[in-house]
């Protein structure tokens, strides 16, 4: 590199960590002020808690029922996502593997979902949901999950899907293995990275879900994290370090996944979008 | 005895009826809640509802309600407005910087990968925690903002009550929550560009701002096309955090109203009126949506067009 770079590189640098500082200590406030009293968090915002009190995580935990909205928002988007990945790859693997008349049209079909935001669609989604009896069930809200995310998994397995060799296939068949066999233990082990990242593209915007919630579910018992988040903080809106407690306990789980699978994250998100 | 002819007949039609099989519960989820949804709301748009039931057709009333009669078109066209300025707020102060930030981290300097990780972490949180934690933040008297304007000695603000600065407030959380979004997004178009072209350039006598202007910014026009439609779609569709920050009614006295909310409002109404109006709501929803496609798709058509010429 040349020297005037490294100079001007002296001065991004700090640039650089001023950005992280900006993007981190917002968080690094809320987690110390889930230990803080109220008092300490009017007196001394900036400071350290004096002590680490599990008090208000306490109190979020016993008090509230943050435990039913972590296990609804878990059960949610682990039932759609298995949905998504299953009947997504099903779908794909016809589409892929097969020839048949309709085949483009099918494919077309699912792809169109990609262009649609469902959120417009409330009002009719709403009509049906309650048509079939569905409104205020976990069971509606992740149908339209996976309508949400069965065109993208679709695009991502298909486009797959159609990479890997025929001869697979061909010789599974002459040793007389049937479709499903040939598909189950052929030819899906192999498109386990895809399935991964059509999984990771989807979670998320399940996972943070809070429109559809809001929506539809309005029984308390069936509300999920982000929809609960707003129920305790209308509820404790002058305990502060039990809002921050309980903005800290939520966004725990995510962080925690995130940081160990930054990179397929940051590739799976930003792949989704350039495709 | 089955002949070979009828075995292969037999053949053909289990396997149509295993892909049949393979495709049907994704092409029946598709059908109940993307398809025959989006349809109907096409057409509910068009009835004056009764509660959930469509009651009457009534032509092309709602539309013209919401768009030009009191008390409804006034709203819906403050909030487009509103939506505008999101849209031109996030585009220089969001995206810019996300451009920028995309450039230094292409300098590949020491714990590159780590801020990556670190610019990326308000992405994968929810709307709903971002907001409530910013909310608190943005507190006027106890709030974290104010307390560090404090510290140089200057006066805080009340800044989502006051109707010159909620607005204001609002947007630069979502600049917060997602500038590592565009950032990925231009560094992995940055990433694209050859060695050579850069170092040519470099060699050229290009300096970091010729380089970033005139060489790196039309070579990364794909995924600027990306982070322009994905911004659009999203300012125009922005609900969540106007919602946790500022309530169903885009309170103080409106000055954060957009589309979305006054959208969900006039649906399902607000906590202090439980009226739902879908007629209206659905003429909302379709001009919302036919607004979003047709510019989305005009916008498309001119930036890859840029795309091809760069």
């Amino acid at each position: 590199m040349h020297h005037g770079e490294r100079g001007k590189n002296l001065l991004i640098q700090p640039l650089l960590i001023l950005n992280a500082v900006i993007m981190l200590y917002p968080l690094f406030v809320m987690v110390l002020s889930a230990f803080k009293t109220n008092a300490e968090i009017f007196a001394s915002p900036f400071a350290l808690p004096d002590s680490l009190s599990l008090v208000n995580a306490a109190r979020m935990w016993n008090e509230t029922s943050f435990v039913r909205y972590l296990l609804n928002s878990i059960a949610v988007t682990a039932t759609s996502i298995a949905a998504i990945v299953v009947f997504g790859t099903m779908a794909a693997y016809a589409i892929a593997r097969y020839q048949f008349r309709l085949s483009a049209a099918v494919f077309l079909f699912f792809l169109s979902g990609l262009m649609v935001p469902l959120k417009l669609a409330i009002i009719p989604l709403f009509i049906q949901l309650d048509t079939l009896g569905l409104i205020d069930t976990r069971l509606g809200l992740i149908l339209i999950y996976v309508a949400m995310g069965l065109p993208s998994s679709v695009f991502i397995l298909t486009g797959f899907l159609r990479t890997l060799p025929g001869e697979l296939e061909e010789s599974a068949r002459i040793e007389g293995a049937s479709e499903l066999r040939t598909m189950l233990s052929v030819m899906l082990p192999l498109a386990r990275p895809a399935m991964v990242i059509a999984a990771i593209q989807n979670a998320l915007p399940i996972w943070n879900d809070f429109f559809f919630p809001l929506v539809f579910i309005s029984s308390d018992r069936l509300k999920t994290l982000p929809q609960g988040l707003t129920v305790f903080m209308g509820e404790y809106n002058t305990d502060w370090g039990v809002l921050f407690a309980g903005l800290t306990l939520a966004a725990l789980p995510i962080t925690l996944v995130y940081v160990v699978l930054s990179r397929q994250f940051i590739a799976g998100l930003t792949q989704g979008a350039i495709k | 005895m089955i002949r070979p002819r009828q075995r292969a007949a037999t053949a053909r039609w289990r396997l149509r009826l295993w892909i049949l099989l393979l495709l049907a519960p994704g092409l029946a989820v598709m059908t109940l809640f993307v398809a025959a949804p989006l349809l109907s709301s096409f057409r509910y748009a068009f009835y004056r509802f009764d509660g959930l039931l469509p009651a009457a057709f009534i032509g092309l009333a709602n539309f013209r309600d919401v768009l030009a009669e009191a008390p409804y078109a006034a709203t819906t066209w403050h909030a487009l407005a509103h939506n505008c300025i999101v849209f031109a707020a996030l585009m220089v102060a969001q995206n810019g910087l996300a451009y920028l930030i995309a450039f230094a981290l292409l300098k590949a300097l020491p714990g590159h990968r780590l801020h990556q990780v670190i610019v990326f972490l308000p992405v994968v949180l929810s709307a709903v925690i971002v907001g409530f934690l910013w909310k608190l933040f943005f507190h006027p008297l106890f709030g974290l903002v104010n307390a560090a304007l404090a510290l140089v000695g200057l006066h805080g603000l009340p800044w989502l009550g006051d109707e010159r600065t909620a607005l204001g407030a609002i947007i630069f959380t979502n600049a917060w929550h997602w500038v590592g979004f565009p950032a990925l997004i231009f560094l992995a178009g940055m990433q694209r560009i050859s060695r050579e072209t850069l170092e040519a350039a470099r060699i050229d006598g290009a300096n970091d701002r010729i380089l970033m202007t005139r060489i790196i910014w039309p070579l990364v026009a794909p995924s600027a096309t990306v982070v322009v439609i994905l911004t659009f779609i999203g300012s125009f569709n922005w609900f969540e955090l106007p919602y946790v920050m500022a309530g169903a009614t885009g309170s103080p006295g409106g000055a954060t109203d957009v589309l979305g909310l006054y959208f969900y409002r006039t649906a399902f109404g607000t906590a202090a009126s439980g009226l739902t109006d879908f007629g209206h709501g659905s003429a909302l929803a379709v001009l919302m949506f036919l607004f979003i496609a047709v510019v989305s798709a005009l916008a498309l058509r001119v930036l890859r067009r840029r795309e091809i010429e760069a």
